[in-house]
């Protein structure tokens, strides 16, 4: 079974996601996991579906393309299978004043921690840049983590918390 | 009426689960997609022989899940208004009523609406972020002596009574979470 990763950016308009959805169901390609938003007003999906060859859905998507204010790219990829969680979840958010580099200083001390990023959002409105990540970190790295976050904070002139994902309720 | 004049709490008397007097059986949890758990469950007789038996039932599946706070009948494939609840301990709880199990149950008075994060033994692999009231006030019957019960609570304990109730009209979290991006992979497994 083909596994297809498939991203769809650009202007945005009603009828994307089920123009797209519908040159899926109908080439057969089981649409599993999903997400779309849209970034400063840019649409922007990215989805894993399984089934037919690439280059197939690949044609079928071009007409959808052909007017210029779409693209979309499709690639195999293999099946990862279920990941085991590489520690504890944490939640990395961040807030300043808009400058070079904060997403690309801020990942690093993570992943020099042990971490993993998970899932990732930033937004840019008007002065204000604002990170919120989520991430697994080893278990027992946070208490030193934090102030290695800290001191990277403070020389971008930026805010940093990071605190334990809300457990699951029930 | 202002949502703070909730009238008394009648409690669960002198009504236990030995009070129930029978033994519990454990039963299989039924996970989605399965119709039983979208479907309103039915009314049922407190008082009836099954109705006693289920109720012994879904404790005792409770109590061999960890981690598991409440369970409603639909949960276990019967389509009936009856549930379990138990969040003695839960660091999260503030009013506790122990353990209980109410029949044909509904929210009466709920205020204070609070997000939170609410998993599912009938989702296991989901948990979503979803809007509940913090304050509540329910009614329904105790299976057994079918005796009308109003039970005023609040916070985690409001959160689960109101899971199980949306289980019993066929509902599930996934049914109330937030927002397109308000579903996640399970972390944690308890």
């Amino acid at each position: 079974m083909n596994e297809l990763a498939i991203t769809v950016i650009g202007r945005d308009r009603p009828g994307i996601v089920a123009d797209v959805a519908e040159v899926l169901a109908r080439l057969g390609a089981n649409l599993t996991d999903s997400t779309m938003t849209r970034l400063r007003g840019h649409f922007a999906m990215t989805l894993i579906c399984t089934g037919p060859a690439a280059a197939e859905v690949e044609a079928a998507l071009a007409p959808l393309a052909a007017e210029g204010q779409l693209l979309a790219t499709v690639r195999a990829v293999t099946p990862d299978g279920d990941v085991p969680p590489a520690g504890e979840p944490y939640v990395m958010a961040v807030h300043g004043s808009d400058r070079m580099g904060i997403v690309a200083a801020m990942t690093r001390v993570l992943v020099d921690a042990g971490g993993n990023v998970t899932d990732l959002s930033t937004r840019l409105t008007g002065a204000l840049y604002v990170v919120l990540a989520e991430v697994e970190l080893p278990a027992g790295v946070a208490d030193t983590l934090i102030d290695r976050l800290h001191r990277t904070a403070a020389e971008l002139g930026v805010e940093v918390t990071l605190r334990p994902a809300d457990p699951d309720l029930l | 009426m202002t949502g703070e004049e909730r009238g008394p709490d009648v409690g669960l008397g002198d009504w236990t689960p030995e009070s129930l007097d029978v033994p519990g059986e454990v039963r299989a949890v039924v996970s989605a997609p399965h119709p039983v758990l979208s479907r309103a469950a039915d009314e049922v007789d407190p008082t009836a022989k099954e109705t006693v038996q289920l109720a012994a039932d879904l404790i005792a599946t409770m109590r061999v899940s960890p981690g598991c706070v409440g369970l409603a009948a639909p949960q276990v494939g019967v389509g009936a208004r009856v549930f379990a609840v138990d969040v003695t301990g839960h660091p999260k709880a503030v009013t506790v009523h122990g353990t209980f199990v109410l029949c044909n149950a509904r929210v009466v008075e709920a205020t204070r609406w609070k997000p939170g994060r609410e998993g599912c033994m009938s989702v296991p692999d989901l948990t979503g972020d979803v809007k509940r009231a913090s304050r509540l006030v329910v009614e329904g019957d105790l299976p057994g002596s079918g005796e009308p019960v109003r039970l005023v609570t609040d916070g985690f304990e409001a959160r689960a009574l109101q899971h199980e109730i949306d289980h019993c009209a066929g509902l599930l979290f996934l049914d109330r979470v937030a927002g397109a991006h308000a579903v996640y992979q399970r972390k944690v497994y308890l």
